[in-house]
């Protein structure tokens, strides 16, 4: 055709543009991401806490559960917890891209794509819950459907961007799993794990926020409302010491409710003396202190004291059992 | 004409084929799971229904 190319050759080279274009792109080829960056979208640190706690709730439980069906629901409950946590890293690569103890994550560095987290995320939601239903429990695979909505919607795309009392109510997610744990074993739920569940919810804002203190940086960087940005230090160490004295009194309820014996009461009542202590060593430290060490201490120390607490709970309910067998 | 495909670089080769052995660990480790627990569930009344 004289006078210029045909319309269907304008068509092809158009086409082949579009084509080469993509070729090009490096975010549309093929993936580099290993096993090991889909197991850190897991948050395997948190896990392992969901994992424990929501042991030590089905164990605490009075009805004995087969060692397999255990097993299977605390597995359920582990990938139900890292589906969050996959979730989670997907909707908040963008401010996870501005700080320095996130920046590393799979999404914000790349070695992920945000697509390839969510669709992780949504697809081990749904096995863990269908997983823990058909083979365990409907209730718990419900209560542990809800734990990760909340996580994932309630907390992460709606608290953690709008409130300084983020982590507060946030934290109800990461204290379901005694209760989830409870109701494997026993199809429902009651007082005693709901105490094990307050535990948790009312340490999580002295240990988030000791850490808020020491990367208030960061965080105002990020533009995340957390309590020291938005209240100001002074008012986070007062809040801190007042949550560390609640914790530590509902740390021994379990005992003055009569759930477990005294050994466990004396071991609770000296965690929670030493979380008061630290506590209080926030409380006198300086709002302009740049190492912030007593808050790191805190930090610290809080992870030991659930830890710690919840394996004396563990080892009050193992040793009540072992007594209790006939020809002991 | 030669057809231009996509070539996968080294680094993606590996990365997938890492993927893949974890997949099929993920797998396996389900099916057994689910063969397990059917056996724990059912017991001796997997192999006594009537169809």
């Amino acid at each position: 055709m004289a006078g210029g190319r045909s319309q269907t050759e304008k068509n092809f080279l158009r086409m082949a543009f579009v084509e080469k274009t993509a070729l090009e792109d490096s975010s549309a080829g093929m993936s580099e991401a290993t096993a090991g960056d889909f197991f850190a979208l897991l948050k395997p640190r948190v896990m392992s806490l969901v994992v424990f706690t929501a042991f030590v709730g089905l164990m605490a439980a009075p009805v004995a559960v087969n060692p397999f069906i255990a097993i299977t629901a605390i597995l359920s409950i582990a990938i139900g917890a890292g589906a969050s946590g996959a979730l989670n890293m997907w909707y908040d690569a963008d401010i996870d891209r501005l700080m320095k103890r996130t920046v590393g994550r799979p999404v914000p560095s790349g070695r992920v794509k945000p697509g390839e987290a969510l669709a992780f995320g949504l697809v081990l939601s749904v096995l863990s819950v269908m997983t823990l239903g058909v083979f365990v429990d409907w209730l718990a695979a419900s209560l542990l459907a809800f734990t990760i909505f909340f996580y994932a919607v309630v907390y992460t795309m709606w608290l953690k961007r709008s409130t300084p009392q983020n982590i507060v109510i946030g934290g109800a997610a990461g204290a379901f799993p005694p209760i989830i744990g409870w109701a494997t074993a026993t199809g429902s739920v009651s007082l005693e794990p709901i105490v094990l569940f307050l535990i948790i919810f009312l340490w999580t804002p002295p240990h988030f926020w000791a850490l808020a203190l020491f990367k208030a940086d960061e965080y105002g960087r990020a533009g995340i409302p957390m309590m020291p940005n938005v209240a100001g230090i002074a008012s986070t160490r007062r809040q801190i010491f007042a949550y560390s004295v609640v914790v530590a009194l509902v740390g021994v309820l379990p005992w003055v409710l009569g759930y477990v014996g005294m050994g466990y009461g004396v071991v609770a009542a000296a965690l929670g003396a030493g979380f008061v202590f630290y506590a209080w060593q926030v409380l006198r430290m300086a709002d302009a202190d740049p190492v912030m060490r007593p808050a790191k201490m805190l930090f610290a120390y809080s992870l030991l004291y659930l830890f710690a607490v919840f394996a004396a709970y563990l080892a009050d309910k193992v040793i009540e059992r072992a007594l209790a067998m006939p020809g002991v | 004409m030669e057809l231009e495909t996509v070539k996968p670089t080294e680094t993606q080769l590996r990365a997938r084929r890492n993927r893949s052995v974890a997949i099929a660990l993920a797998l396996g480790a389900f099916v057994l799971v689910v063969y397990v627990v059917s056996i724990v569930r059912l017991g001796p009344a997997v192999i006594e229904r009537s169809f």
